[in-house]
């Protein structure tokens, strides 16, 4: 980090007197460094060491209890993790947890904000209504839809149960649970999501609509063949910034019981959690950071995956 | 990463093939609409009425009578009011510094000229994308040897670290403070540090309400880290919410008053401001 910090809070001269030349000159140089410090500083201890450290920590053992003491333990902590049952737990229910939510979310918010691109009345009040999730705190959404979710009182058993269905035992059974823990994430979301892809079919030209319009194509082919494609670059960020949202899960099942294993048999605890009951349930930091290392591995090789899918696609389509 | 999402370069209204909604998609609206809606009406019910009556089959759905009761139940017993307090000054002060720093920052990337611009913006920029939940164990570490660990500062300092927002206000100028306003200022023998105040700062300044809301709700929703450094004797609302639904109050009425009751500040910010904060997403204001 290239953090000279000179005259750091040090004020440049309230009025500039007439200077000799040099001195100003030399004070231009350096005084944009004045302006980074603040944020670079903070950047410095509170981002960027803590991301980097944790890649060294995970190869000690480190305990809660006194967070100083390092003992030197090499991949020990990588092998206990892949050796722990409940880590190959966690790892299927994250990604298992990520397609439940990420994709009914993201093909939802398409759908929405191709409605809000409509011309109509009271679009404002539409567009700020669909994000009002998403000005929630994942604890309290959690927490209604916990109760929303309750297996002999709530709301939605009982729903179903109008129209004939058995109430559904959404804290116990794994598939139930996990759509459960879904369902809170797509509702804080999806809104938002709509807000981004509706920013981006705004960015298309109308000479391509006008242009299809003349070449008589309907409605739904407009949308899939000039909407989906201008969308291209939104829609991969937007299912990249999911993906990574998806891998660090924590909130939703850590609060549907309150139970830091994700239920009694871990059916729905994710990576997040798991990290989460290593370091702060069980006190094994170092654990848990080797947990976090593998979440930033998983997040790399998806992200990877994501941009390769969409480069080749796109190559495919330049092809036709 | 650029700004994949662009803002929108021409109004609202745009002839060609803005189209106008028929009732279909009139009802499809309303159904999310009510979708995005009925939870927070569902707290309300269920935090206005008594426990027993939400063990009733079949539920009842209106609002009932016991609100006052269950917010006294749940200020004393989880504590609400002391944690509502501390998350309006962590949220306060993450909000002024963040808006600060980040324009400072982004004055600086966007119209200054010093060695290094580019490797520093791309460390900035290169690290928005990776969650800070992947550092939190040599963060409590450090917090641990600073002594600060349940202290309402080892939630505010690294709140304030914000590389979305450097990124933002610095596209944020790029775009809406022209160069020759600086180089005027400067024949005229203003410093940098009058151009800051006189004149980079009024033109910043939507932008920075934009970042502040922003800032605001993220900070007032934090979970994962406010969980960590703090307990429950010296709680933000996030952390007193997961105290509640933790088993330490099993009267489900009053975990929803509550949830209620964290929630009102926000949904506050957010009955004023929506507008705001809807054209600042759009805008390509984009945080995970």
């Amino acid at each position: 980090m290239t953090l000279t910090a000179p005259q750091a809070p040090a004020p440049p001269p309230a009025a500039p007197p007439p200077r000799p030349g040099t001195a100003r000159r030399a004070w231009r140089t350096v005084s944009p460094y004045a302006y980074l410090a603040p944020f670079f500083t903070l950047f410095a201890a509170f981002g960027l060491f803590p991301l980097l450290y944790t890649a060294f920590v995970s190869l000690y053992r480190v305990e809660l209890q006194s967070p100083g003491d390092m003992e030197w333990r090499g991949l020990g902590n990588y092998t206990a993790l892949l050796g722990d049952e409940y880590f190959w737990v966690a790892l299927r229910n994250t990604f298992t947890i990520g397609v439940l939510s990420t994709v009914p979310q993201l093909v939802m918010a398409l759908g929405l904000a191709h409605l809000l691109n409509y011309r109509m009345r009271g679009r404002t009040f539409l567009r700020t209504a669909v994000l009002l999730p998403y000005a929630t705190s994942v604890a309290a959404a959690t927490l209604v839809f916990a109760q929303l979710f309750g297996r002999d009182f709530g709301l939605i058993n009982y729903g179903l149960g109008l129209v004939g269905i058995d109430p559904v035992d959404w804290q116990n059974d794994t598939v139930a649970s996990q759509i459960a823990v879904s369902t809170v994430v797509i509702w804080r979301w999806t809104g938002y999501n709509a807000l981004i892809y509706l920013a981006g079919m705004q960015s298309i030209p109308d000479e391509l609509y006008e242009a299809a319009a003349m070449d008589g194509a309907s409605r739904w082919r407009q949308f899939f063949h000039v909407t989906l494609p201008g969308l291209r670059p939104t829609i991969l960020f937007t299912v990249i910034v999911s993906t990574i949202g998806a891998t660090q899960l924590f909130g939703e099942p850590l609060l549907l019981e309150g139970s830091i294993s994700g239920g009694i048999s871990h059916q729905y605890q994710t990576l997040g959690l798991y990290m989460y009951e290593q370091g702060w349930g069980f006190f094994h930091l170092g654990r848990a950071a080797a947990i976090a290392w593998v979440m930033f591995l998983l997040i790399v090789v998806l992200v990877g995956l994501n941009a390769l899918i969409a480069r080749r696609r796109s190559r495919k389509e330049a092809g036709r | 990463m650029t700004a994949l999402v662009r803002p929108a370069r021409r109004g609202p209204s745009r002839a060609g093939r803005t189209l106008h909604a028929g009732p279909l998609a009139y009802a499809i609206l309303v159904v999310a609409v009510l979708f995005s809606a009925f939870p927070f009406y569902w707290t309300v019910v269920a935090a206005s009425r008594s426990n027993a009556d939400l063990a009733k089959v079949p539920p009842a759905l209106l609002p009932g009578p016991h609100l006052m009761r269950n917010f006294e139940a749940v200020l004393e017993e989880a504590d609400i009011g002391k944690a509502l307090l501390n998350s309006l000054l962590v949220s306060g002060s993450i909000t002024l510094g963040t808006v600060l720093c980040c324009t400072l920052a982004g004055f600086a990337f966007a119209k200054l000229r010093f060695r290094g611009r580019g490797a520093l913006l791309a460390v900035t920029v290169g690290t928005m994308m990776i969650p800070p939940q992947l550092g939190v164990i040599p963060l409590f570490m450090l917090i641990a040897e600073l002594g600060w660990v349940n202290q309402l500062q080892s939630v505010i300092l690294p709140g304030l670290v914000s590389a979305f927002g450097v990124f933002f206000m610095r596209q944020y100028l790029v775009q809406s403070l022209p160069d020759e306003l600086i180089e005027a200022a400067r024949v005229d023998g203003a410093s940098t540090a009058r151009i800051f105040w006189s004149i980079v700062v009024p033109i910043a300044r939507p932008g920075m309400a934009v970042l502040g809301l922003l800032t605001f709700m993220t900070a007032w929703n934090d979970f994962f880290w406010p969980v960590v450094a703090l307990s429950s004797s010296e709680p933000t609302v996030q952390v007193a919410l997961r105290q509640l639904g933790g088993g330490y109050v099993h009267d489900q009425s009053v975990i929803m008053a509550g949830t209620l009751l964290g929630t009102l500040p926000v949904l506050l910010v957010f009955g004023l401001l929506g507008r705001q904060i809807v054209g600042g997403i759009m805008q390509g204001a984009v945080k995970g």
